[in-house]
């Protein structure tokens, strides 16, 4: 009705207005606090979940995917889900396919990245071997039946790149004595985490499977290099090369530095190496045979 | 902050990777497993699926197979198994398992645009004999027919023949190993006179060279190619060779690996024995011992129907005929292949093919030959496999272990069921033919029936015409497998009874030929089938069958071993075996519906007799009682063949099969068998069985008990004991793609299915491993196409076309103008392009040339 | 308070019942419509537009973009693309143009729940609310936007019911429900309003967006005014409507200028005396006021409301 009143009045009101204000700011603040905890922990992405191709590093992609599910729409073999909360232990809304139910089929074309609108797909991938998704990993070679010596190689056969992303070593089956293991062996400069092996592994578990690459990967020491590729790298030996090498030895008795080491003329029935992976690799078999030619 | 966060991260999912590896899992996994393997019987049997005859063990608890393994005491896999058999058990328990009679039906009564609905056995049977015996009265010997399989087991194989050829009087009797096998049948008696390889797997340790014709073995002989590959990586020098038309697993172990162009590996073997022959390095004393030279026929056109326009222009159609030449003509006619006009032709570059050449050549090599349908299903598929024993038979390098032209099967038992026990059109058991009028009288008098009953080639017996039921003249009577589709779709034969088959997704031409043929309105088509395959829906008559061990059986590999198993299960329903139908079905026919007066008179008291009693109870099939069988630890087996008709019926039906290598009289040698129950106590027995001993290589002295001391080698299958080189040219294929039709096609398999699919399909393993046929093609004729991998294609030949998506990153990598479907895919029947052309001698199919276009879906 | 009659039935009794619910059809049409778009792809097959509310792609060419999302994500280091830029030129002037909380009362899916929440608070009569500041949105808002700059992660779209809400019915719900629920069963028992006209940061985002929209809600003829107070009942920020609606002595013109308005229409339905229309926010100038008097009168006004 008059001043003083009204004053007192919105006197109060500045009090109390600024005291919910402190309220507001400290409860939004604990809340903000809790979210962005919680959000720490929940953003580990669990090991059977992959990110499609071209997905930035997980810390990265969780900052630029803005859950729009554009990817997921895009995708023609519809492998790709978005994350639901509670669900599937993925970060709500972010996509990511299961490699044992849904693998990427890997499109020459990509459609997925194109269609983000942030580059969490990173729109820098065009060629899809470069895709780095995870990295197929034999987990369990007591079950994994090639290691047994049947013949499976349905991860082989199915890769998209294999005989760079899965080769197969050959091995002597010491047991049968008589038959060959066909052992898969992946190779995580060529394998793009397509999860297309895990899917297809006949076992009743998977034994090979679709890991996060830092999860899948061991490293070697920083300070240690690998001699021969180094060798190979650098055209000839790092340091002086070795010495001509002579010996004392009886009659018909030779030695091979490099080669064999001791040998004896005249118990060496064939001409070639007793490591057949030597045949398999430097072997000229043309070679031995017009020597067989001529000779006769 | 950042790093913090990373390392929160990391281990949150090694936790997560922790529980998904679950290292708790196998150990849970170990205790149940342990208590699952109690009462479990064991027994063997030997695998499903392809011609190299792994044995597998088998557990069954409360009547089913719960569990298998490889069998570790088989000398052919030491107990390995391939994916698909590894899978076995599953193969028995598809959802979809056929287990009634269903016949097609409207109102109650048989109508060829009925639906299918469930019969009795006796009402099958009643209107199947009914419309059999009509169509024998009324078509002649060729009015019905039935189409067998290198899967029956061998006294299926031997029933079949007995009911058809003695008891129908019918030689329409053909086994899916017409498409399989044939060529290399033919060129075993054209070039040994005698079926089978001389060599056995144990060549496949003492080789030094192996060279491959068209055998993807990596896929399709899984265990055999991890022998191969264990001599290689073990054996010091060894080499191998591939050849194919386009790459594949094998190229991944190849020394020397050649993709040839279609057609070009007549030449390229002619071009290897002109290498052998111009650098003298032939074995001179092998040749003039033990080989003779001819020339067959040429010009001899590619098996389609007689009005096709190649066939009309083709001088010698058909002809096999063989015409004795000397060493120089043969010689002279291997001159023009030489090493520069076959690389151009084949496209192989000449290094390649010389060092493949020098393999043959050098004398210090053993080399074995492999090859399969990329010889067998050819279009002169009987030249090429004899051009392949050309090259060994100048070398001498043949019947000696690491010395081996080696064809390998594609069924378990093409050897032993189709091949041994005479299941083809113009085969009578062990090696007999019906083209020999000795031969059928030597069959009849085995199975206890008047001469003159076993209709022969050409309608006649010692010179005058057989009488067939109708009074007419039996006239010609044989027929191949694709000649009775085309007899079907004319309506020249109106019964069919397909066994243990997939003809809709597998005989060639499907729209044209086979699919008309059979709902042809004048046709009655009965399927047996375990599963509701595409053959089925197209019959008019289902019949549910006991398949593999439901039942008790026996199967023969491709080198010579023949395996048994007893029943371990019993079918599911009233699904009955094989043998069970046709012997059971037997009873529906009276002797006088299908056999003229002029014959029954010559054995009277069979006149009021059904076909059954004649044929399986004449006193040899059903000599043994029935009996329990069990093993030497005293488990009881089932076998209700034997409790259903009373005797032993398997052992009967083998030990009368015995009777063609035992009997007096026997016009061949070289098939004997062991005892009945000797197979039941072995790992499989390598024929010819001679007091007790198996043969691994035949024809040689030492190895082989029919070569007698001093003789070295004999193939005695010849009258003479020599082998034939057969001296035949280049030609080319029937169907080159041309601007329109711009690519070839070649048909095969995958490791993970076998055949149709129609069992490795219904394994849900092996289907989410490999669900699709693809188009496996290069990838700029992809590009050329605006396709790419994953698109949709449309392959178009001149009869049908199909979609399938585009592999070009795949296990197959085909060159530039040639692409491959594989066939197990029943969404997709490649055999709607194949073209129907058949080796004109071995009246094989030729599944791997014929020309396509492909568009964009 | 039984006695009381039914919401918007004098409303119904003048106008008839199709004009007295014609903006709230209207807007669940719209609500259905825009979520039905979205579905029909994944449903149908017909892919009219691909994506959600964070970032779509209608016929392939029009791209619309959620800005406080991809603002949080440029905070979070990202640098976006040519079309979602575009995507958010566009939301952003739409917004401007039509008032920024449209989104809340038209498309966003969270409505559905609060509106309903609401309808069973009237229907239970329950009056008891907590006092939650309806400022505590812009202190939210404000934390949406410190965390990505703090974390480097969008971590309130691991949370935020309404882009979780929608998304969550077009791509496949998991245990989002349990969060509408919550949401709808606070509004009942412990705010009314508590989400929408409290909380959500959302909203608060889209509301500073309109600060300046041309659409109002204008108390046109607010001398027909019989105070029924049934457009305070419904509306959903009844503040927003005391300035127009009694301000006329204080001198302040009948637009409803607050930025929180949702031009949702409701107070044009369930006036019976048909008091409010839709305008523009240039109505005012037929006053004499200046639109700076007019705020701060507003402001005070509000203030003491």
């Amino acid at each position: 009705m008059n001043g003083p009143v009204k004053a007192k009045v919105k006197g109060v009101n500045r009090r109390q207005f600024i005291g919910n204000m402190l309220k507001t700011a400290c409860g939004v603040g604990l809340m903000g606090m809790g979210l962005g905890i919680y959000s720490r922990q929940a953003s580990s992405l669990p090991a059977m979940a992959i990110r499609p191709p071209g997905a930035l590093p997980e810390e990265e992609f969780l900052g630029s995917c803005i859950r729009c599910g554009m990817c997921v729409r895009d995708c023609p073999y519809d492998i790709l889900k978005l994350g639901q909360l509670g669900s599937d232990d993925v970060v709500p809304g972010t996509p990511y396919f299961t490699a044992r139910t849904g693998p990427c089929e890997m499109c020459v074309d990509i459609p997925c990245v194109p269609a983000c609108p942030t580059n969490a797909l990173d729109h820098g991938l065009t060629d899809i071997n470069d895709a780095r998704m995870g990295l197929a990993v034999v987990v369990d070679q007591e079950t994994c039946i090639a290691f047994l010596g049947l013949r499976c190689e349905v991860c082989f056969n199915i890769c998209p790149i294999r005989g760079d992303a899965i080769t197969l070593n050959y091995q002597h089956n010491t047991r049968s004595g008589k038959h060959a293991m066909f052992i898969p062996v992946v190779h995580s400069e060529a394998c793009t985490g397509c999860g297309l092996c895990e899917k297809a592994c006949i076992l009743e578990e998977a034994a090979i499977k679709v890991f996060p690459t830092h999860l899948a990967k061991g490293e070697l020491g920083k300070h240690y290099r690998l001699g021969w590729k180094e060798k190979q790298k650098a055209g000839g030996a790092l340091v002086t090369p070795d010495a001509e090498h002579r010996y004392n030895l009886p009659e018909g008795v030779r030695y091979d530095l490099q080669g064999k080491g001791l040998i004896m003329d005249g118990t060496e029935e064939v001409p070639v190496s007793s490591n057949p992976l030597d045949t398999l690799n430097d072997g000229n078999p043309l070679d031995t045979l017009n020597k067989g030619l001529e000779d006769r | 902050m950042k790093l913090t966060r990373r390392d929160f991260v990391k281990s949150n999912a090694i936790a997560a990777a922790a529980s998904v590896a679950g290292i708790t899992l196998p150990v849970a996994k170990t205790a149940l497993a342990a208590e699952e393997d109690a009462g479990i019987r064991w027994d063997k049997a030997a695998c499903r699926y392809c011609g190299t005859g792994c044995s597998v063990l088998m557990g069954v608890k409360d009547g089913k197979v719960v569990a298998s393994q490889g069998d570790p005491d088989a000398p052919v896999n030491k107990g390995l198994n391939c994916i698909k058999g590894y899978f076995l058990p599953k193969i028995l328990y598809g959802k979809d398992r056929l287990t009634q009679p269903l016949l097609r039906k409207t109102n109650g009564v048989y109508d060829k645009n009925g639906k299918f609905e469930p019969v009795s056995w006796e009402e099958a049977f009643k209107t199947m004999a009914e419309k059999w015996v009509a169509a024998r009265k009324a078509k002649g010997p060729k009015g019905v027919g039935m189409f067998g399989s290198g899967q029956w087991t061998l006294w299926e194989g031997y029933a079949a023949s007995k009911l058809m050829k003695a008891g129908f009087r019918t030689n329409s009797l053909e086994p899916n190993a017409r498409h399989c096998m044939a060529s290399a049948v033919a060129a075993f008696i054209r070039g040994f006179g005698i079926d089978e390889p001389m060599g056995c797997y144990d060549d496949l340790e003492h080789a030094d060279v192996f060279v491959l014709w068209g055998a993807n073995m990596a896929e399709m002989h899984p265990i055999l190619w991890s022998r191969l590959t264990d001599t290689r990586l073990t054996k010091p020098g060894c080499e191998v060779h591939v050849l194919s038309t386009y790459e594949h697993r094998c190229f991944e172990l190849a020394d020397n690996g050649m993709v040839f162009e279609p057609q070009t590996d007549l030449a390229i073997l002619n071009y290897i024995a002109n290498y052998i022959i111009q650098n003298k390095a032939y074995n001179k004393e092998f040749i003039d011992k033990h080989v003779n030279f001819t020339q067959t026929a040429t010009d001899i056109g590619y098996g389609l129907r007689a009005s096709d326009p190649r066939e009309k222009a083709a001088k010698n159609a058909g002809s096999g005929a063989l015409t004795k030449i000397s060493f120089e003509e043969y010689a002279k006619s291997v001159e023009p292949y030489t090493l520069e006009y076959t690389s151009k032709l084949s496209k192989v570059p000449q290094e390649k093919l010389l060092k493949l050449a020098k393999a043959y050549a050098d004398p210090n090599k053993k080399v074995s030959s492999y090859w399969t349908m990329g010889f067998n299903q050819h279009t002169r598929g009987v030249w090429v496999n004899g051009l392949c024993y050309n090259v060994h038979l100048l070398m001498g390098k043949i019947s000696e272990p690491g010395n081996s032209p080696f064809s390998l099967t594609g069924q378990p038992s093409a050897c032993g069921t189709a091949r041994e026990v005479g299941t083809f059109t113009h085969r009578l058991p062990a090696d007999l033919v019906v083209a020999n009028d000795a031969h059928c009288k030597y069959a009849e008098k085995v199975w206890k029936l008047p001469a003159g009953t076993i209709p022969r080639a050409n309608g006649k017996s010692d010179d005058a015409d057989q009488t067939d039921i109708s009074g007419k003249p039996m006239g010609k009577t044989l027929i191949h497998a694709v000649a009775m589709h085309r007899a079907l779709k004319d309506g020249v034969m109106n019964c069919f009874w397909v066994q243990c088959n997939n003809n809709m997704q597998a005989a060639a031409n499907l729209n044209v030929e086979s699919y008309p043929g059979w709902r042809n309105p004048d046709n009655f088509v009965a399927v047996t089938d375990p599963y509701p395959t595409v053959s089925a829906m197209a019959a008019d008559l289902v019949l549910p069958t006991a398949m593999w061990i439901e039942k008790e059986g026996a199967y023969g590999n491709a080198e010579r071993r023949t395996q048994f198993w007893r029943q371990q299960v019993t079918a599911p329903g009233e699904a009955k075996s094989d043998l069970w139908q046709i012997m059971e079905f037997s009873k529906y026919v009276n002797v006088k519906d299908v056999w003229p007066e002029d014959l029954i008179a010559k054995m009277p008291e069979y006149a009021d007799k059904t076909l059954f009693d004649v044929l399986y109870t004449n006193g040899q099939v059903d000599k043994f009682p029935a009996e329990q069988v069990t093993d030497s630890r005293g488990n009881n087996y089932d076998n209700d063949e034997s409790a259903h008709f009373g005797f032993y019926v398997q052992k009967g039906l083998f030990e009368e099969y015995r009777l063609f290598n035992t009997a007096e009289g026997k016009p061949k040698k070289g098939h004997e068998m062991a005892d009945f129950g000797d197979y039941h106590n072995a790992r499989g027995i390598r024929w010819p069985v001679i007091d007790g001993k198996e043969t691994l290589w035949r024809f040689r002295e030492g190895y082989d008990p029919h070569v007698a001391k001093g003789e070295g080698v004999k193939f005695y299958g010849k009258p003479d004991g020599r082998a034939n080189i057969i001296s035949a040219p280049y030609e080319p294929a029937a169907e080159p793609p041309d601007n329109e039709f711009d690519l070839w096609l070649c048909t095969g398999r995958v490791l993970e299915h076998w055949h149709s699919g129609s069992m490795t399909r219904r394994v849900p393993e092996l289907y989410r491993a490999v669900p699709d046929a693809v188009v496996f093609m290069h990838k700029n004729d992809a590009k050329k196409r605006r396709l790419r991998d994953g698109s949709m294609a449309k392959i178009a030949s001149r009869r049908g076309e199909i979609l399938a998506r585009v592999e070009t990153r795949g296990r197959n990598r085909p060159p530039e103008g040639l692409v491959f479907i594989p066939w197990f895919d029943a969404s997709r029947l490649v055999n709607k392009l194949t073209l129907d052309q058949t080796d004109p001698i071995s009246k094989e199919t030729d599944y791997k040339k014929c020309a396509v276009k492909i568009l964009k879906a | 308070m039984a006695t009381k009659p039914r919401l918007g039935k004098e409303a119904v009794e003048a106008k008839g019942w199709l004009k007295a619910n014609k903006w709230l059809i209207l807007r669940r049409l719209s609500q259905f419509g825009i979520l039905g778009l979205f579905l029909l792809g994944p449903l149908a097959g017909v892919w009219i537009v691909k994506g959600n509310l964070a970032y779509s792609m209608t016929l392939d060419f029009l791209p619309l973009s959620d800005p406080h999302i991809l603002l949080q994500a440029v905070l979070a280091g990202v640098e976006p693309h040519g079309e979602a830029i575009i995507g958010v030129i566009i939301v952003v002037v739409v917004y401007m143009l039509i008032g920024g909380r449209v989104f809340c009362s038209w498309v966003c899916p969270v409505n559905l729940v609060t509106d309903l929440s609401c309808c069973v608070r009237r229907m239970l009569g329950i009056r008891t609310s907590t006092q939650l500041s309806r400022s505590a949105r812009y202190w939210l808002l404000g934390v949406t936007l410190i965390l990505p700059l703090i974390t480097g992660a969008i971590v309130w779209e691991m949370f935020n019911p309404v882009s979780m809400a929608f998304r969550g019915l077009v791509f496949g719900l998991g245990m989002a429900w349990v969060i509408l629920l919550g949401i709808f069963l606070f509004d009942i028992f412990v705010s009314k309003e508590g989400w929408c006209g409290r909380l959500c940061p959302v909203g608060a985002f889209y509301s500073l967006l309109g600060w300046k929209s041309l659409l109002r809600v204008v108390a046109e003829d607010r001398e027909k005014c019989d105070d029924c107070m049934e457009c305070y009942e419904v509306c959903p920020e009844e503040q927003v409507i005391r300035p127009a609606l009694k301000g006329k002595e204080q001198g302040i013109g009948p637009v409803i200028l607050s930025s929180n308005c949702t031009n949702c229409g409701r107070c044009i339905d369930v006036c019976a005396e048909d008091v409010f229309h839709f305008g523009s926010r240039f109505a005012n100038q037929k006053t004499n006021l200046g639109s700076a008097e007019i705020k701060t009168k507003e402001q005070t006004f509000s203030d003491a409301a």
